[in-house]
């Protein structure tokens, strides 16, 4: 899907939510929804930029950390990919507390969601890396760049292009994460339905226009990272087209 | 891994101790030897070409030499330095070495460049970048003179009208040249060339090896190439090496190795390279 | 105490048994994921836009919207229209139908790798598209994504734990009302993490076995 194409998609869905809402007499509705909604893309938003920075963190670390980082890293990856998103979600709000650490709801959600996207992020980071072929390094060497100045200079600018499609991905996983959020009572998107749902019984309305919202808000992400993937394709190659 | 010869590379005749020595250098992987127990002496300002049909470790001698490789043995020197190895921690002049660390690499390499088969140019970054990044992260230029620098070999070689071309803007020949500009911009002593014309279009061949004959002509650069070309190979440099399964098996003076091989192997080598070519 | 192993004893039989409606939840989720992946993905194949394009809408419309918000609309919606369903049927439909969109974009990587010549061959011989599907096609391109479809297995595992937002008495409901019981979340929580870090460990393992395998029989 080209960026146009996107775009498109991006207002026929905002406008199709609108009329759907109207028509369903939701008018009163929807400011509590989109309160809902601006809820969720706090989260979202704070909980993508947790997950570039630990994904970075870990994923250089497991490849060439000295053993007790890259140990660290390991575990980090294995425990967050390995259990999920809401187990880790209730771990810390239920448990932590025995342990003495008391966080506040929305630091739960951003929290937990950025460390479980950033073990995924991790791996990406790490075949992103891995995927700059292998003469890039040893003109690296041959030019006698150190381990860390290649990897800064050489290798890391050229993986970024290769990571942003899967990063684009990994951030509608979280953006659709975000609704577990409302089982640790945060008033978001998905709480918000739960809300209306049991107070005026249009079932099929109100969740029908809760999950156009969450595709509108999923497509403006798609956007946005089509949009990047573009400029950062033509930094990398400029003229390869031509 | 001791090295078991470990004495200074001797004068050689004329009192100038060798630029580069392979000492009994092997270099496997696995069970395959591809470098057996390799002797070769090149003096400072020497040419050398080394031939040889694939598979025979030609590229392996100048990815050793360059540290890409480690070596199972032996110790290779540069400029009168052990490069692979170091002295060790006993008494000095002890005379014994150990594996080289990271920090002893990195001292060694500078002296060394090297031009790749595939360019291996940074795709990122202008050509007069590629030139800079290394001479300003490791040699430590400020950003001007790494500039300058760049500059300036970028139209020896003939693309001082392309500074600000990314490499995926620039033919193969054209890249091929910056890669070259790029190693000089470090001022190695010694030259790697690693089939540098391979991967061309043949009619961008020649504008390559234009600015190699350039260079060997103006520098007093020491300059070993791993080549498929052997009428350039028998006019530009000084000494030919004919290399067979991980071993010289005939080295001299080009008119001679290409004129009157004495080896049986040379000999059905070089006929059927001028049989295809 | 950090840690009681007392307790700990005493609500793992409990755990155990909420574990198999966890385990069951996730097959029956990911029979239905894998069959009705297939017809999407063979459906967005269809020459026909009329079926292309809706089909493939839907498919996005499905990834890219939260399960949570599936589950609750499986399971307040069917009562509307006089059918009941209960949590755990609401349940594994929705991991199914959410999890079957994945499955689609792993069939369809699968499909496109077959070489254009295989369709064209099965023309020349005048078979029929059902039966190149059935015979030459499926055979073809379903072992190679059998890794990915694992994946994606475990990835649906590790989301049984939203059924406990509809009450559907597996893990996670379970730890949770251990946990108010008895006003202690530490073990059972931590006991439903280890469960799931350990099946999804075994579980990548055993992927990386098939994997292996598949590379070794393909030579």
């Amino acid at each position: 899907m080209g960026v146009r194409q996107t775009t498109i998609l991006v207002i026929l869905s905002f406008v199709a939510g609108l009329v759907v809402a109207s028509f369903a007499g939701f008018r009163e509705f929807i400011p509590g929804l989109l309160e809902g909604a601006w809820v969720t893309v706090r989260i979202t938003v704070q909980g993508c930029l947790l997950a570039v920075v630990m994904a970075v963190i870990a994923g250089i670390a497991k490849m060439y950390g000295p053993w007790p980082l890259r140990w660290l890293a390991v575990c980090y990856i294995e425990v967050f990919r390995g259990t999920s998103a809401l187990v880790q979600l209730f771990w810390l709000f239920f448990v932590l507390p025995h342990f003495g650490v008391f966080l506040e709801p929305m630091t739960v959600a951003v929290v937990g969601l950025g460390l479980n996207v950033g073990a995924y992020g991790a791996e990406v980071v790490r075949g992103a890396i891995q995927a700059v072929p292998r003469g890039q390094w040893e003109a690296s060497t041959a030019l006698n760049l150190t381990r860390m100045q290649a990897l800064r200079r050489i290798i890391l600018p050229q993986a970024l292009v290769a990571m942003i499609p899967p990063w684009g991905n990994l951030f509608i996983e979280l953006l659709k994460s975000t609704a577990i959020v409302s089982l640790i009572t945060i008033g978001d998107l998905a709480f918000r339905a739960q809300q209306m749902n049991q107070t005026t019984l249009k079932t099929v309305q109100i969740f029908s226009i809760v999950l156009v919202m969450y595709l509108a808000i999923s497509m403006v992400i798609t956007l946005l990272m089509r949009l990047l993937e573009r400029r950062a394709a033509a930094g990398l190659s400029r003229g390869r087209v031509s | 891994m001791e090295a078991s010869t470990s004495e200074r590379p001797a004068a050689a005749e004329g009192g100038v101790a060798p630029m580069v020595r392979f000492d009994r250098v092997t270099k496997r992987y696995g069970a395959l030897t591809v470098l057996d127990d390799l002797q070769l002496d090149i003096a400072a300002g020497e040419k050398v070409a080394i031939i040889g049909p694939s598979g025979s470790g030609k590229t392996t001698v100048l990815r050793m030499l360059m540290t890409l490789e480690r070596i199972d043995g032996g110790v290779i020197w540069v400029d009168g330095e052990p490069m692979t190895h170091m002295p060790g921690p006993g008494a000095a002049g002890s005379g014994s070495l150990v594996p080289a660390s990271q920090r002893h690499l990195r001292q060694v390499r500078g002296k060394v460049g090297m031009v790749f088969q595939h360019f291996n140019l940074f795709p990122h970054m202008s050509a007069l970048k590629n030139c800079m990044e290394a001479p300003v992260t490791v040699l430590g230029l400020s950003r001007k003179e790494a500039r300058e620098r760049g500059a300036e070999l970028l139209s020896m070689v003939g693309l001082g009208d392309k500074l600000d071309h990314f490499p995926g803007q620039l033919s193969g020949g054209q890249q091929q040249r910056v890669a070259i500009a790029r190693a000089l911009a470090m001022r190695p002593k010694v030259m790697l060339f690693d089939e540098v014309t391979s991967a061309l279009d043949p009619e961008l061949v020649g504008e390559v090896l234009t600015v190699i004959r350039k260079l060997g002509a103006e520098h007093d650069l020491t300059m070993i190439m791993v080549t498929h070309q052997m009428g350039f190979a028998k006019e530009f440099a000084d000494r030919v090496c004919f290399f067979y399964q991980g071993r010289i098996a005939e080295t001299g003076a080009p008119a001679e190795l290409f004129g009157n091989p004495e080896n049986e192997r040379t000999r059905q080598f070089l006929s059927a390279v001028l049989e295809a070519g | 105490m950090l840690w009681d192993w007392g307790y700990t004893w005493e609500i793992l039989p409990v755990l155990a048994g909420a574990a198999i409606v966890t385990i069951e939840a996730t097959l029956v989720g990911f029979v239905i994921a894998a069959l009705l992946g297939l017809a999407f993905a063979i459906l967005r194949m269809s020459p026909s836009a009329w079926v292309r394009l809706p089909v493939g809408g839907l498919v996005e419309f499905i990834r890219s919207t939260p399960l949570l918000i599936q589950i609750f609309f499986l399971f307040f919606v069917f009562p509307k229209f006089g059918v009941t369903l209960s949590a755990f049927t609401a349940g594994f439909l929705a991991l199914g139908l959410h999890y079957s969109t994945y499955c689609s974009e792993v069939y369809r990587a699968g499909l496109e790798n077959i070489p254009k010549g295989q369709w064209e061959a099965s023309i020349a011989l005048n078979l029929s598209p059902w039966v190149t599907f059935r015979d030459i096609i499926i055979p073809q391109a379903i072992p190679p994504v059998v890794p990915a479809l694992g994946n994606y297995l475990v990835a649906l595992f590790k989301e049984t734990p939203l059924l406990s937002a509809i009450a559907v008495l597996e893990l996670m409901q379970t730890a949770k009302i251990l946990g108010s019981e008895n006003f202690r979340y530490t073990e059972p929580m931590t006991l439903v993490g280890i469960f799931f870090l350990l099946l999804s460990l075994i579980s990548a393992a055993g992927i990386r076995q098939v994997e292996r395998w598949l590379k070794n029989r393909r030579g």
